[in-house]
């Protein structure tokens, strides 16, 4: 696996670590696995914080929960289906209740009479949860904009959002860059969730 | 029946029809007031037989409405557009919710986003619009709601 690799290859060169260990660094300079290793004689102790490992093991194992509304629908279906598999990133199952998923991905347009369903649903699922909004019409209303009578404007008028899709619809690369880069804003702590629950604790420490 | 056929048995039927020339089926325009005869006979003539009604619909030129109705035979497989000007005021037509049975949901939609009144329907109120919207009629050109939608 490549984690392994990244690990292996890490303890034989050492090169840019800190003084006590070697960070398992993958491409793109996000970790593959967060944490020094601190290597030992018969392999490695792995020196990390639990925050970065659990927001490691979040990120990797998001659970949608199926909300496709409209066209963008199909192409999300195509991204779960054989070629452009997502469960490869650990969206495994698509949870049909909302209690048992992690990630919302609005697919489609949101309209006046849905917007309070949609509110329901983001409400009854459990922490932490991520919403992302796919396409156009979740982004700002879309093609809906002007002169529509039945059209929210814009998901994030109802749930707050941390990953907006542009694409009418999107494709299903762009679909799984927007996957990628929530998971990246999850192991970096920097959902929306991560940083009001930061700063719950700094208040609390006053 | 082919349309040149179509059209000779039709201004038999309805004499005050005009046709208009162009488009892959022939397209009858007809008073509103003689719309219930004529959708009877064309449903119980032998030879026109159209027994398939596939689209209902309200278009707004700004000066008037015009209903038009879709209609195919299922043994014969002709298809003609029956087009029929409406008042913007009084715009009322005869049902055919008794003739063709889909006509019931076709016909609440164009009385609920245009506010066409189809007499003797059995059950006209609003369809999808929820409640509080009778007597808006969204799809009307000079529908205004600023709250919700942006001029472009």
């Amino acid at each position: 696996m490549t984690d392994k690799n990244n690990i292996q290859n890490n303890i034989e060169s050492p090169a840019s670590g800190s003084e006590h260990g070697n960070s398992v660094i993958g491409e793109g300079g996000i970790p593959v696995f967060p944490g020094l290793v601190h290597p030992t004689p018969s392999g490695g102790i792995l020196v990390t914080a639990i925050d970065d490992v659990i927001n490691w093991a979040r990120s990797n194992s998001l659970w949608p929960l199926v909300f496709g509304t409209s066209c963008c629908a199909i192409e999300m279906m195509s991204t779960a289906s054989a070629k452009y598999d997502w469960s490869r990133f650990g969206f495994e199952v698509a949870r049909a209740t909302p209690r048992q998923a992690d990630v919302i991905i609005i697919a489609g347009t949101i309209v006046n009479k849905m917007a309070p369903v949609l509110r329901r649903l983001y409400d009854q699922m459990a922490d932490p949860k991520y919403v992302i909004a796919m396409g156009a019409c979740a982004t700002s209303g879309g093609p809906f904009f002007y002169n529509t009578y039945s059209v929210v404007k814009g998901a994030d008028h109802v749930i707050p959002v941390d990953v907006y899709i542009a694409g009418c619809p999107p494709r299903p690369e762009a679909l799984l860059h927007s996957l990628i880069t929530l998971q990246n804003k999850i192991k970096a702590g920097l959902t929306r969730e991560q940083i009001k629950e930061s700063s719950k604790v700094e208040n609390e420490g006053h | 029946m082919t349309n040149e056929e179509l059209k000779k048995r039709i201004s038999e039927i309805l004499p005050g029809a005009s046709f208009e020339e162009g488009g892959q089926w022939l397209n009858i325009n007809m008073e509103a007031k003689d719309w219930r005869s004529f959708s009877n006979s064309l449903r119980d003539l032998p030879e026109l037989n159209f027994d398939y009604l596939f689209c209902l619909t309200c278009v707004d030129w700004k000066t008037h409405l015009t209903m038009v109705y879709h209609l195919e035979s299922t043994t014969y497989r002709h298809t003609i557009v029956v087009k029929s000007k409406l008042d913007r005021n009084a715009a009322e037509i005869e049902t055919v919710s008794n003739i063709w049975r889909t006509a019931e949901f076709h016909e609440r939609e164009v009385y609920e986003l245009f506010g066409v009144n189809f007499l003797n329907h059995p059950d006209l109120r609003l369809l999808i619009l929820p409640d509080g919207w009778e007597g808006k009629n969204p799809l009307r050109k000079d529908f205004e709601d600023p709250v919700n939608m942006i001029k472009l």
